[in-house]
């Protein structure tokens, strides 16, 4: 689905990772955890096309990234849902427009029905008419979630998605996001929060990567 | 919510630089329809001096006081018998007065000034034979000169056919001011809309569809301007003093029957204009957004 081969990502200052092989299968559940600074976000933005490597080869939904045209990319950002900390929506729109836009945006229909489960799912059915800037950070992240799954996407890609939630809401936000894995989605979710990750290993059937050094590392069982 | 429908509301309508872009085409736009109008009138102006001239002309006599009035008469008598004049008129000393007064002023003397007698000639759509009659002038009476109004003529249209240039060069330069003004419009519409774009290219929007969302905005406030723009000039123009109502420089400026049509393009060209240059700067800065 996303696979990385022999990547190196350079910022400028040098290299933020070097020689990067993994492979994000369809139905996998990741969390990509490692110290602040290290390279979770650059490592999500690749993965969605946001950012390309400096050499190594990324391919996402088996298309190489780099020589991927502009709509292409369009297209495959269809098919993977990105959710970030400080996630963006269009203030003007209301929510429901904002959870809507990537059917909307693309020319594609979504039903009343399903529209109206997945704000239902999120909990978020009161708030279908408001504004972004009225919701707590919890809802935000909510709304965020809603949006980049209301197309089925195959893959979800969550950076630091609990940042800014206290426990209670991060856990119902990591709720939700084992319930889509279990419907088929892969989700990858950049953290550095451990005992998100622990709870979510006594759910779910996840694997741990770890940048730390430069290199990305599969982490063991100290967690 | 169809895909037509989210691609009018995905950019905020709200903004300062939305509104300067309608009020930008408002100024030019009515600029733009002074320089029409200036252009039209002009034309008709070299148009109607060259009529008016065209089939005009003079015969000045000068002689002693002993032999004008019999040469007045040889003249007279020559140009009734000559093809190609239609008229010819004997100008009364009295409107000889009148013509000298407005240079001379009241006060002179000119009934004991030896005036040259003029006669007015209205020539056929063919006209006389220029140089024959010239010569037959000078031989049956020498103190005749026959003026054809060419070297007046000439600069006088050379005159308003620059001017008809420079309304054209004005036009030129509106259009490519507006399409300069509308092409920064759009630069800053999409950088003070840099969220919305990042928005639209994570959920997986297509360039063509974000670049159509901030052209069409940008396309509507500029015909509206334009409209706007245009219907006040074309009000003012209007309301401008007509012929013979004192002001005799604005008197001739504006448009004729059908030409009031004309100004109506410069919407539809602002229209163009806009959705070229917001469809070329939103194109180019897209290439940039990943």
């Amino acid at each position: 689905m996303i696979a990385f081969e022999n990547v190196t990502h350079d910022y400028g200052g040098g290299p933020l990772f070097r020689d990067v092989t993994v492979r994000l299968d369809p139905g996998s559940f990741h969390f990509l955890t490692g110290p602040s600074g290290a390279g979770k976000s650059s490592f999500v933005k690749m993965c969605y096309g946001e950012l390309v490597p400096t050499s190594g080869v990324v391919r996402l939904l088996d298309r190489e990234l780099t020589s991927m045209p502009r709509d292409t990319l369009a297209e495959t950002r269809q098919r993977i849902g990105v959710v970030h900390q400080n996630c963006e929506f269009l203030d003007h729109l209301s929510v429901g427009q904002n959870v809507s836009l990537p059917m909307t945006a693309t020319g594609r229909a979504v039903s009343d029905d399903e529209f109206n489960d997945l704000l239902s799912w999120v909990g978020l059915s009161a708030h279908t008419d408001a504004l972004p800037p009225t919701l707590s950070g919890g809802e935000r992240q909510r709304a965020a979630l809603a949006r980049a799954i209301i197309s089925a996407p195959e893959m979800l890609l969550a950076d630091e998605p609990t940042g800014n939630l206290d426990w209670e809401m991060s856990q119902r936000l990591l709720k939700l996001m084992i319930e889509l894995n279990r419907t088929g989605t892969a989700v990858l979710i950049a953290t550095h929060d451990l005992n998100l990750i622990r709870l979510a290993k006594s759910q779910v059937s996840a694997r741990v990567l770890r940048i730390a050094g430069k290199t990305l590392q599969t982490a063991g069982t100290e967690l | 919510m169809s895909q037509r429908t989210i691609s009018r509301l995905v950019v905020p309508r709200s903004g300062q630089n939305t509104w300067l872009v309608s009020v930008g085409a408002a100024a030019m736009c009515f600029l733009a329809v002074f320089a029409m109008a200036l252009s039209v009138s002009a034309a008709r102006l070299a148009q109607g001096w060259g009529e008016a001239l065209a089939q005009t002309a003079t015969v000045r006599i000068t002689a002693p006081a002993g032999e004008i009035e019999g040469q007045t008469l040889i003249v007279l008598e020559v140009l009734r018998t000559t093809p190609g004049i239609a008229e010819a008129v004997l100008l009364a000393p009295s409107a000889q007065a009148e013509l000298l007064e407005a240079w001379l002023g009241p006060d002179l003397p000119l009934d004991t000034l030896a005036l040259p007698r003029l006669i007015e000639l209205r020539e056929t759509p063919e006209g006389p034979d220029r140089e024959g009659l010239r010569l037959r002038l000078q031989a049956e009476a020498p103190g005749a000169v026959y003026d054809d109004h060419t070297r007046w003529r000439a600069p006088l249209i050379e005159a308003a056919t620059a001017l008809r240039g420079v309304a054209l060069v004005s036009l030129v330069l509106i259009g490519g001011v507006m399409a300069a003004m509308i092409t920064l419009a759009a630069s800053a519409a999409m950088a003070s809309n840099r969220q919305v774009i990042s928005v639209l290219r994570l959920v997986g929007a297509r360039d063509r569809f974000i670049a159509r969302a901030f052209v069409r905005q940008i396309s509507l406030r500029t015909g509206l301007g334009a409209l706007l723009g245009t219907a006040i000039a074309v009000g003012t123009l209007l309301s401008l003093p007509g012929a013979g109502e004192g002001m005799h420089l604005l008197a001739g400026l504006g448009f004729q029957g059908s030409g009031w049509f004309l100004p109506l393009a410069l919407p539809v060209i602002a229209l163009i204009l806009a959705y070229a240059a917001s469809l070329a700067t939103a194109r180019r800065v897209l290439k940039g957004v990943t």
